[in-house]
């Protein structure tokens, strides 16, 4: 894409917006948890006074945030990484292999996703009382699988399909055989789909609550959400508004850096590596 | 504690071919089960059986309970960690909402875990605990209930049998700005709602009092505003549910207090923002100097005196009974209760347990360090105790004659009706006739049993 | 008839030689192979969320804890209801509670899905076009999606206070949290600022993946900008837009921590069909709150069905092409698959 000058302004005015609409209220956040908490109710763009307090409050002694940072990490980095191996095998399966019930299969998964999440807490919980997962790992990663599964394979099936079949045939001429197509070209071709996927996935195992609350009770396998929903003010009445917003800024930021350093690599990386 | 080897997770999100992505997988499943083996030794799942009356058992045990707010309670735990090798105590930290606590206990109840032990329960909470037989009964003979508010221990009970040890109250005063008041020349708060208003009129023909509001109890729609409606109706001399447990709001008291909630609204004497402030709106718009009465949570007290430029009033306001419409008002008893779990291993060690928390040692540093209401009347006579929180003597008055909330096994019901009429009575959606004959109809069927 | 002949290992030789059997062992082979690779996926959703919804739909038919016994402890056990729980939504007060729950929920569905489609898709295309700063621009854009629900719910409801940010920033005030249209206009905005990059974001990958020399030739043929969006990249981004949109569908569909933190449980305005079952099971009556939840869930496999019916055939469509008319259609494929079978 040329384009002449004022298109270019045009584009980036836009890209301007864009980035305005959504960083705004993510501002405010920002610099509410920059506030002291005596200013913490002050409506001005930019605070009187910055602070760190709110910061320190986040990671002070008994939260355990660190370790709940970690835990977060684990969790929701499985849970991406099983979504995608998982997911990609089904979608493989769904986008372009012929077998009866594709429909029904497609259907099923999608269905899942249509009952409120609350109302498979309580026999989850009973299930994994019984074989004791209580403060596990897994118990918290597979109930986020199964919520992730099924945008992921119906997302990874769109962007299967969206690329033409004759590349992969032309590559089993070649003497690839169905598996090598698929991993060598579609996979490569579909990165930009795939790695959206990734992100999304991460991102709402990341920030799933309710489960991680009720399969755990030890402070050293909290994740970052439940550990958040534990800052307390100084009564039972306070709210610790400005130490949310600011733990929200640390959940948050981390997840924007890992994107912005590993989209360059990855999709320019795998795409390089595909058909031009 | 085993460090967590830096593998797994974020080197694993972005590359997408097979290779990496099983060993990813493999590398999580490895992780799981080394991380789970070093933390399910002890977490607790396994069912226990069902509670009785009998309190047996020694040994390690849990308490279950909202984030501890002072840093305090850890080292009451160390103390009792120290003197009971045999019989320690883990904290299980509840989130800081209310409701996801209760939410957390129920379904620990319902799935007959023995994880929880000792549970910190909201006053509210007792009757459904008991009556789904979630708790267990406790010794009163074991427990020296006669040194604390009777008004407290009222709340740890069910059908006369005691299922929780108070160790917290609360009770809501009438904040006044005593600057104010002193340059309109009144020289005592307000003890009858007419009072309040006169109070109010000659401050606002000061040149201070300009943009100053007269009164505000939280009216938004949450569990505040069925404890306005209490203390209300209560101070009218009426109920909300009777004490056979039928509900009351069919009589004139009922009708006097729901319409002083109503009419302060409407009148004005509330801030037009009245029905978005909760209890941290309140205490803001007090702190910002906009309001001359307010009904409030002790807990306002050292905030709203903090001089470091959050508080505007800072030194300028004192506590009070709530006014009345004849006379002093009610207050709404609030606070929180120790109970043990039914399904729980070691009750003998729970009891003890419970006892420490509640004697009196432990209440008053719990007092200094967290200034949460005690429930010992002694410590709100002590002189240490009053010279440092002023509020004392009244606080001990408020909950003396406070009211609790309706007691229903189904009360999560109960308030939400209560909630909705006179919350719509309130907006003016509803008149206050027909608010208190739909209500009554409500409560009805939720309290008949 | 072939298994005997499927399970033995020198099936492939004698494949060769025979030329009947090799494409029913193709068939075979493939039929395998879709069960092996959807075989994790199904097992996952049938633990996770299978089993859940099937003891749920079990509790729905009976009642528990109804009534105290003379000490005034609820009466233990169960009883069977049959249909009881789903008439009782219907009437009465309750009746009317579902009612304007289930118009809220059509009313949040409605206006959020169409607000963070127009806006999702104008992003994408914004930032498709830019190429200097893209990555920064399409990081920020998940900042919303990235922030926790709770967190984002309460930095709304400070941003919506009565002495808030955006009551400042109108110059009057608005009671945004008090129980009426505004609130429902502070939860919608609230939800568009937080998912409408999840719609940007997949569209954007979408248009990543079409190739340069689609538009290459366009151009060549002399169709407009204008032309070109609606002819080549809507037709081409369309599958991931329609899954987006069906997803972001089913989710506002069940929608409850956003309205529960930012306005509150039980307010008339914003009460969503979850926030009433989230009620009755908090309240013990998880019957009641299983048989909201089933009927939530036909309204919104109703609703899905629609969608696909109308506006799906590029995702299901083309599936049921690729198992019914397989040999007709692609000649060439059938073949080649035997081949590198």
């Amino acid at each position: 894409m040329t384009g002449s000058l004022p298109r270019r302004v045009l584009s980036y005015l836009g890209l301007a917006v864009v980035a305005g609409y959504c960083l705004a209220p993510f501002y405010w956040m920002a610099v509410s948890a920059f506030r002291r908490p005596q200013d913490q109710f002050d409506n001005s763009i930019v605070p009187a006074r910055w602070s760190w307090e709110n910061f320190h409050a986040v990671f002070s002694g008994d939260n355990g945030f660190g370790r709940a940072l970690l835990n977060s990490l684990v969790v929701a980095g499985c849970t991406t990484v099983l979504t995608l191996l998982i997911g990609t095998f089904t979608a493989y399966a769904l986008a372009r292999l012929d077998f009866r019930f594709k429909n029904a299969v497609l259907g099923l998964i999608v269905a899942t996703t249509m009952f409120p999440g609350i109302s498979q807490l309580v026999p989850l919980l009973k299930l994994f009382t019984d074989i004791e997962w209580i403060n596990t790992y897994q118990a918290m990663v597979l109930p986020s699988l199964g919520f992730a599964l099924p945008l992921s394979v119906w997302l990874l099936t769109a962007f299967f399909r969206q690329l033409p079949y004759e590349l992969e045939q032309a590559a089993m001429v070649d003497g690839c055989t169905r598996g090598q197509a698929f991993r060598k070209i579609i996979i490569p071709l579909a990165a930009p789909g795939v790695f959206t996927t990734a992100i999304l996935t991460f991102i709402a195992a990341w920030n799933e609550f309710l489960i991680a609350l009720s399969m755990v009770n030890k402070k050293e396998m909290q994740t970052a959400t439940v550990a958040i929903s534990k800052f307390t003010g100084v009564s039972g009445f306070d709210q610790p508004f400005g130490t949310q917003m600011a733990a929200g800024v640390i959940v948050t930021v981390p997840l924007i850096a890992v994107v912005l350093v590993f989209q360059r690599r990855i999709v320019a990386g795998l795409t390089a590596g595909g058909v031009k | 504690m085993r460090r967590i080897p830096p593998i797994g997770a974020p080197r694993n999100t972005g590359p997408l071919v097979t290779g990496p992505l099983v060993t990813g997988t493999v590398v999580c499943a490895a992780l799981a089960l080394s991380l789970s083996a070093c933390g399910g030794d002890d977490g607790g799942g396994s069912k226990g059986g069902a509670g009785t009356a009998s309190l047996t058992g020694r040994g390690p045990i849990t308490f279950v309970t909202g984030k501890d707010r002072s840093g305090y309670l850890q080292k009451q735990l160390d103390g009792w960690n120290a003197d009971h090798p045999q019989e320690k105590v883990r904290v299980i930290e509840l989130p800081d909402e209310p409701n996801d606590q209760r939410q957390q206990m129920i379904q620990n109840a319902t799935t007959r875990s023995d994880a929880y032990t000792v549970l910190n329960l909201d006053v509210v909470w007792t009757a459904e605990f008991a009556a789904n037989r979630w708790l267990t009964p406790l010794p009163k003979d074991k427990i020296d209930l006669a040194k604390m508010l009777p008004a407290t221990v009222t709340t740890g009970q069910y059908r006369g049998n005691l299922y929780a040890v108070p160790s917290t109250s609360d009770a809501g005063m009438l904040y006044y700005r005593k600057d104010l008041l002193a340059k309109a020349g009144i020289s005592a708060p307000p003890k009858t709602y007419a009072e309040m208003w006169a109070d109010c009129d000659k401050v606002k023909k000061l040149p201070q009092g300009k943009g100053v509001d007269c009164f505000f109890t939280e009216v938004n729609k949450t569990e505040s505003v069925t404890i306005s409606a209490v203390e209300a109706i209560g101070s009218a001399g009426g109920s909300i549910v009777g004490p056979d447990g039928k509900p009351t709001l069919n009589t004139p008291q009922a009708k006097q207090g729901l319409e002083f909630l109503v009419n302060a609204k409407k009148d004005g004497r509330m801030p037009k923002e009245a029905v978005t402030l909760d209890t941290e709106g309140g205490r803001r718009y007090f702190q910002s100097g906009k309001l001359l009465f307010q009904r409030q949570w002790p807990y306002q007290y050292a905030l709203a005196d903090k001089d470091d430029g959050s508080s505007k009033v800072a030194g300028e306001f004192a506590v009070a009974q709530l006014p009345g419409p004849n006379g002093p008002g009610v207050a709404n008893l609030g606070g929180h209760n120790l109970a043990i779990s039914a399904f729980a291993k070691n009750k003998a060690t729970a009891l003890d347990f419970i006892r420490y928390l509640t004697g009196e040692q432990s209440q008053r540093a719990n007092l200094l360090a967290t200034s949460q209401a005690p429930t010992l009347a002694s410590l709100y006579d002590d002189p240490e105790m009053t010279k440092r929180f002023p509020y004392l003597p009244v606080l001990k008055q408020a909950i003396t004659n406070a009211r609790p909330r309706p007691v229903a096994v189904k009360y999560g019901d109960v308030t939400a009706a209560i909630q909705g009429d006179v919350y719509d009575a309130v907006t003016g959606k509803k008149t206050v006739d027909q608010a208190l004959t739909d209500l009554q109809g409500k409560l009805g069927p939720l309290t008949a049993q | 008839m072939t298994t005997t002949y499927d399970g033995t290992p020198s099936a492939a030789d004698t494949a060769a030689a025979d030329g009947a059997r090799p494409r029913r062992r193709d068939v075979q082979g493939t039929k395998r192979l879709a069960a092996l690779l959807l075989s994790p996926t199904l097992l996952v959703l049938a633990l996770v969320i299978g089993y859940p919804v099937l003891a749920g739909f079990r509790e729905s038919l009976y009642a528990r804890g109804e009534g105290l016994d003379a000490n005034g402890f609820v009466v233990q056990g169960e009883r069977f209801v049959g249909l009881d729980n789903y008439t009782a939504i219907f009437h009465g007060d309750r009746g009317d509670a579902f009612w304007n729950a289930f118009g809220n929920t059509t009313f949040f569905t409605v206006t959020t899905v169409v607000l963070e489609t127009v806006i999702g898709v104008a992003m994408a295309l914004i930032m498709q076009q830019a190429f200097r700063g893209r990555g920064f621009v399409r990081a920020s854009i998940l900042v919303p999606w990235a922030i926790p629900t709770a967190i984002s719910g309460l930095l709304w409801r400070w941003i919506f206070q009565a002495d808030g940010a955006a009551n400042a920033v109108l110059r009057h005030q608005v009671l945004w949290t008090a129980d009426g249209f505004q609130a429902k206009m502070a939860v919608v905005i609230a939800e568009v600022w937080k998912t409408s990059p999840f719609i940007g974001l997949l569209v954007l990958a979408g248009l990543q993946m079409i190739p340069r020399d689609v538009y290459e030739a366009a151009r060549v043929d002399g169709a407009g900008p204008v032309q070109q969006f609606w002819r080549i990249t809507l037709p081409l981004v369309k599958p991931a837009l329609l899954v987006a949109v069906l997803f972001r569908m089913l989710d506002v569909l069940r929608m409850f921590d956003l309205p529960a933190v930012l306005i509150g449980v039980n307010q008339k305005s914003v009460e969503t069909l979850t926030m009433i079952a989230w009620f009755e099971a908090s309240n013990l009556r998880y019957g009641s709150a299983a048989a909201y939840a089933t009927i939530l869930f036909l309204y919104i496999a109703l609703i899905a069905y629609l969608f696909v019916k109308l506006l799906g055939a590029d995702i299901i469509g083309e599936a049921r092409q690729h198992t019914k008319r397989p040999r007709r259609n692609r000649p060439v494929k059938g073949k080649r698959k035997k081949v590198t079978a």
